[in-house]
């Protein structure tokens, strides 16, 4: 079904590894259009309640490929068609998602990790604001995302500078959830995954929706959304079942719905 | 709940439910669907136990649009002699309130039937648009005639022409939503402000949405005279004597729509 990503699900997770080893997982744009897909795949499957995106290889993704670029190429047009709408279908994915950067992940190869819930990185992986180096600035969702994990200043500096940051510097700058040592990766990166795949998902969609909106709220208007989300959240089965449990004194098994 | 061939109906609490129901096709709007939403309205319109209505197409979609299939081989002769928007014309002339609770898509002829609403309530994540440009046709049952009586001329035109869709957010900043909440609690949104308009004095809000319709159309000075008109006649209601007297003795009106 798909050339340059592996989509697959098991124990409701889907991992969508990038699948481009020999060029470091770099876009392209079947690459780009093959992950907005798998993305409404794995957002329309009830099974699903968690998504790793991770990359094959040595990379977790070098960004774009600069092989595609000519004189005549409109950046602006690329974005449009290939990488806005996969930036802004994560955006709106109401389930957690995990970028599990195993290694280097590079221009719109961070990005797309940054784009993403939780970033948890192999102690080998790092970041590395690569535009600047090529004359470019940063781009999908990556100066919308990065000045809200590191705050602005920071943000400018790596945005600037363009050096790699080591999985340790992302992990003090909150860029990392989690630095994961090699030889338990795979085991760690499964047990985080499957972990958040029991939680509440209608009540994580929430939180997502809400805490995203709190960025251009007032205090009045996320006590209004927190009403709203909370009586949407007070609606699941999940709740249902969460309160249930409390009462018996045993641990709750949500669905997800 | 009543099942017609396109759409399901109910009331509750003095409110009339009308779902589009056609599913399978997004709810697509066919001339059937017209016709029986138009039947349901005009009969609640005379149904003392209705007093508002709310048309939804459920928590997936209102409507993707008119029913492509059933028009693609017609011709304008026939779309003439067939007349079909005399039933829009009628939907118009419905003078209880009309509430379209909106979630998704909102396009085209769906578009036109929450326009010929008298109050949108809309998902965030709703999208409204007229596509017909795609098909090199135009909207036909009022989209280019109410959207810029709400959004003015040159709005309008933009959306007309490109065919794209606006947000929910663009929508109510323009005048044509009315509110926005989160496309979960779309529905309950819209019974909340049905049932509080339920409760107000009926022959008020029948008189108002009488009132206010005349002043789209109207002069200023025509509207106002038939502001008046509408204003004195409310002095021959029990409703306005009680509601002045409740008023007086500090205490809750109990209307009847008398």
């Amino acid at each position: 079904m798909f050339e340059t990503i592996e989509y697959r699900t098991e124990n409701n997770v889907a991992w969508l590894r990038l699948n481009r080893p020999d060029k470091f997982n770099a876009f392209t744009e079947q690459m780009n259009f093959e992950i907005t897909k798998a993305l409404k795949e794995a957002e329309r499957d009830q099974e699903v309640r968690c998504l790793v995106i991770t990359g094959n290889g040595k990379a977790f993704c070098s960004g774009e490929d600069l092989a595609g670029v000519k004189e005549d190429t409109d950046h602006a047009e690329i974005l449009r068609n290939r990488y806005n709408p996969m930036v802004e279908k994560l955006a709106s994915f109401e389930k957690p998602v995990v970028a599990a950067v195993n290694g280097v992940a590079a221009g719109a190869g961070m990005s797309l990790a940054l784009a993403c819930d939780f970033r948890l990185m192999s102690e080998k992986a790092s970041f590395i604001e690569a535009f600047i180096n090529v004359g470019l600035v940063p781009d999908s969702g990556n100066l919308f995302y990065l000045p809200r994990l590191v705050g602005h200043a920071k943000a400018l500096e790596l945005a600037v500078m363009g050096d790699k940051v080591s999985a340790e510097e992302a992990k003090d700058l909150g860029l990392a959830n989690k630095v994961i040592p090699l030889d338990s990766w795979e085991e760690e990166v499964t047990a985080y995954a499957e972990n958040l795949a029991k939680k509440p998902t209608k009540a994580i969609g929430l939180i997502k929706r809400y805490l995203r909106k709190s960025w251009d709220a007032d205090l009045s208007e996320m006590l209004e959304n927190e009403a709203y989300a909370q009586r949407t959240a007070g609606m699941t089965e999940d709740h249902a079942e969460g309160v249930k449990a409390f009462m018996e004194k045993r641990k709750p098994e949500f669905k997800g719905r | 709940m009543v099942s017609k061939e396109t759409i399901k109906t109910w009331t509750e609490a003095g409110v009339g439910v009308i779902q589009l129901d056609r599913p399978k096709v997004l709810n697509a709007l066919n001339r059937k669907m017209v016709t029986e939403i138009l039947e349901t309205m005009e009969a609640w319109d005379r149904d003392d136990d209705v007093a508002v209505m709310i048309v939804t197409g459920g928590p997936k979609v209102f409507a993707a649009g008119a029913d492509i299939d059933e028009m693609a081989e017609d011709d304008s002769i026939s779309l003439e002699l067939l007349n079909q928007f005399a039933e829009w014309d009628r939907l118009a002339w419905v003078k209880k309130p009309i509430i379209a609770a909106v979630n998704g898509y909102c396009l085209g002829g769906a578009f036109e039937l929450a326009l010929s609403c008298d109050l949108i309530v809309a998902a965030e994540n709703a999208q409204f648009g007229f596509p017909e440009i795609n098909l090199g046709v135009m909207p036909g049952a009022g989209g280019t005639v109410r959207l810029t009586k709400l959004m003015g001329r040159a709005k309008a035109l933009e959306w007309l022409w490109t065919g794209d869709y606006m947000t929910a957010e663009f929508a109510k900043a323009n005048g044509v939503v009315n509110r926005t909440v989160a496309p979960e609690l779309v529905f309950e949104e819209a019974m909340k402000l049905a049932r509080k308009i339920a409760k107000q004095a009926p022959l008020s809000v029948r008189m108002i949405k009488e009132a206010v319709n005349k002043s789209v159309d109207h002069s200023v000075y025509e509207a106002m005279q038939f502001e008046r008109k509408n204003f004195s006649m409310l002095f021959s209601s029990e409703d306005q004597k009680e509601g002045m007297r409740a008023f007086v003795e500090k205490r809750k009106p109990q209307f009847k729509g008398k």
